[in-house]
């Protein structure tokens, strides 16, 4: 590969370090000029566009098969090319799911960042580079890569939970995640060492070539490596027991943050864990991993639902309400159906209900930020009467509960509908059975959130008037919710063509 | 057994101690001041480790930057934080006999690793053939940064970025 089309594969990275780059010099130089300093948020919305427009252009040369991004230096030099990173479908997925997160993320942050930090600018250029670091760790099919991107993910989710500096609960928040944050990561890097050092490589896919030749007494070394390794990405996803910092973080940092975090992290994580998983790791699925994911999973939903419960604060519960969600995607990867046999691997579940999740999920916390620009707080009681304050965010807002929950004609539905039947599928009945229950252990804590809109009664009757830009991200991201249920087969497709690679090898 | 063979497990032995006995030091001490003292003893022992191992670049990394960048950043910290460095307090509460009971379980887990798998190990020949020159080692990994790694390393410098903006974030005072 030459330098030329080393560098072409890259683009869509390239271009969002330039626009990070951009943010943080504009910012500089506009320090002093307010007006100016307004165009900031346009300015990173417009490089996640122009990184989309890059990944448009990649994605013809990705081809069916993936393309590894492998890149030797001249002959002088010597030394093999070893691939870092793929360009395959599923890698190009989640360039476009990035994208969509750091734009409607972007849009919706203005006033509430505005009103809440002095350091604006850089608050962007972060988000970008975080947007960049999720692009990197689910292209990456190499352990040195992995680790890279997901610690780039993790440091930059520190700074951005602990932003607001005069607000206590923001500091203990990203303390919190801090501390939990590097233990995760220090246990996730010792299973990767075990993998290196069994196999003597730490390309994903050599590593299974290895394991696949390699003697029996390897069985004893990849359950203590995997157990290790899901304990670093089951902490970015927010699985059970590797949770607790979550509701604590979620509370503390920016509302725009929680909304990123809610989504984007989750998204790495699973796209590593999939990747890793299925390409390093494929031969001990039945053996080992189905069973621990299908049980982390049931933990997770269930412990997330019941603790969402006893919430007030709706930034927390809708933290406990993502733990639950994540424990209904894992349901996705833990019950792999044959492709051949039926309409849902499983895989492209997770994918569909990732996608369905993104827009529900930063729809409800852009209703949250409207709200919370205006009555400054974000707990249930200020929903209460907000159908005659505000009947758009109300009627918004009831779509994206009702997504969550997965009532049709929603795309929480779809993607439900998705991971549950892989379920039924691969005859894990009883992983169904209780995402189903869970599902209706849910409907209690969000209908509280639906009663105080619709019934609740305000002590402030004043209408809520949403800046221009917030009600267009909340109506974009309802009407997408509604439209990947109602018009659904290209979504699916999309989901469907991204796993094909990943999905032939089981 | 030979001499040599005998020098090498001596001086692993004494390098292990000050690696584990550094590592207890540092959680069991009662003034943070001394565990970061112990920190320093545990970095040192893991020097002679890369020595053992032939790595000269890695132990000469270690040392300027675990030992003279880091710890001495920890111990500058250290000092000036008030209340830091009179306080004593134990590091332990309740639930010490709890953490200590799955440290060791994950030990023994690790343990029965280490012993069950048959660990490839480099050809003896590779290990025989004379210790590569630093300079040597020291421009191959020069390559390898530049070439194969070239991802990793540009991504790792993005990271430091963010790093250092991040902080002065969090740390710089205000202006109102």
């Amino acid at each position: 590969m030459t330098l030329n089309q080393f560098l072409l594969l890259l683009l869509p990275e390239i271009v969002l370090t330039a626009a990070a780059c951009v943010v943080f010099l504009l910012d500089m130089v506009w320090r002093r000029d307010e007006a100016r300093g307004r165009w900031l948020p346009w300015f990173a919305v417009l490089g996640a566009v122009l990184t989309a427009a890059a990944t448009v252009v990649v994605w013809p040369m990705a081809g069916t098969d993936g393309r590894p991004l492998a890149f030797a230096v001249g002959q002088g030099f010597g030394g093999d090319a070893i691939p870092m990173m793929a360009l395959d479908g599923l890698a190009i997925f989640f360039k476009l799911f990035t994208v969509l997160v750091l734009i409607i993320v972007g849009l919706s942050a203005g006033e509430y960042i505005q009103k809440h930090t002095p350091f604006r600018g850089e608050f962007y250029a972060l988000m970008l580079l975080a947007g960049l670091s999720i692009m990197l760790a689910s292209a990456a099919t190499n352990l040195v890569m992995i680790y890279l991107s997901i610690e780039f993910l993790s440091i930059t989710s520190y700074v951005l939970t602990g932003y607001l500096r005069d607000d206590p609960r923001s500091t203990e928040g990203a303390i919190k995640y801090f501390i939990y944050g590097a233990g995760a990561s220090a246990v996730m890097l010792y299973g990767f060492s075990l993998l290196y050092g069994a196999t003597g490589t730490t390309d994903l896919a050599a590593i299974a070539t290895a394991l696949a030749g390699g003697s029996v007494t390897v069985h004893w070394l990849i359950l203590p490596a995997m157990l290790m390794a899901l304990a670093g990405l089951g902490f970015k996803i927010a699985l059970v027991p590797f949770h607790q910092w979550s509701p604590d973080a979620y509370e503390g940092a920016p509302t725009p943050v929680t909304a990123f975090l809610s989504v984007g992290p989750k998204a790495a994580g699973f796209a590593v864990l999939a990747r890793l998983l299925l390409t390093a790791l494929p031969a001990f699925r039945a053996d080992y991993w189905a069973g621990v994911l299908a049980g982390v999973a049931i933990v997770t939903m269930s412990l997330g639902n019941l603790v969402a419960l006893w919430q007030s604060n709706v930034k927390r519960l809708l933290a406990y309400s993502s733990i639950a969600q994540a424990g209904y995607m894992l349901i996705g990867l833990a019950a792999l159906a044959p492709q051949a046999e039926s309409w849902t691997t499983g895989l492209n579940g997770l994918l569909l209900y990732l996608f369905a999740y993104l827009f529900t999920n930063l729809g409800a916390f852009a209703v949250v930020i409207a709200i919370e620009n205006r009555t400054g707080s974000a707990n249930i009681s200020d929903f209460a009467g907000l159908i005659r304050r505000s009947p758009f965010l109300a009627v918004a807002m009831l779509i994206f509960l009702l997504s969550l929950i997965g009532i049709p004609p929603t795309a929480g539905f779809l993607g439900k509908l998705f991971v549950f039947g892989a379920a039924v599928q691969s005859r894990m009945i009883l992983l169904a059975v209780v995402g189903i229950v869970n599902s209706v252990v849910s409907v209690y804590y969000y209908y509280a959130i639906m009663s105080q809109m619709f019934f609740g009664k305000a002590e402030d009757e004043e209408p809520i008037g949403a800046a221009p830009i917030m009600r267009l991200v909340v109506g974009i991201n309802a009407v997408m919710v509604l439209a990947i249920a109602l018009y659904a087969e290209p979504f699916i497709r999309l989901a469907t063509d991204s796993v094909q690679m990943l999905a032939a090898s089981f | 057994m030979p001499v040599d063979q005998i020098v090498k497990t001596v001086v692993f032995v004494i390098f292990t101690v000050m690696t584990l006995g550094g590592g207890l030091g540092v959680v069991v001490s009662p003034r943070i001041f001394h565990s970061a003292l112990f920190l320093v003893l545990s970095f040192a022992g893991v020097v002679g480790y890369y020595v053992l191992l032939d790595a000269g670049f890695l132990a000469a990394v270690q040392l300027l930057i675990y030992i003279g960048a880091i710890a001495i950043l920890i111990l500058f910290a250290i000092m000036l934080s008030r209340g830091l460095m009179a306080e004593r307090q134990s590091q332990s509460n309740q639930q010490w006999w709890i953490a200590a009971l799955v440290a060791l379980l994950i030990f023994v887990v690790l343990a029965a690793v280490l012993w069950r798998v048959d660990w490839p190990v480099a050809s003896q020949q590779a290990l025989a053939s004379p210790s590569n020159a630093i300079s040597q080692e020291g421009s191959q990994l020069g390559r390898d940064l530049l070439g194969p790694y070239v991802i990793p390393f540009e991504v790792a410098s993005v990271l430091l970025l963010v790093a250092l903006i991040g902080a002065v974030i969090l740390a710089r005072e205000t202006e109102s």
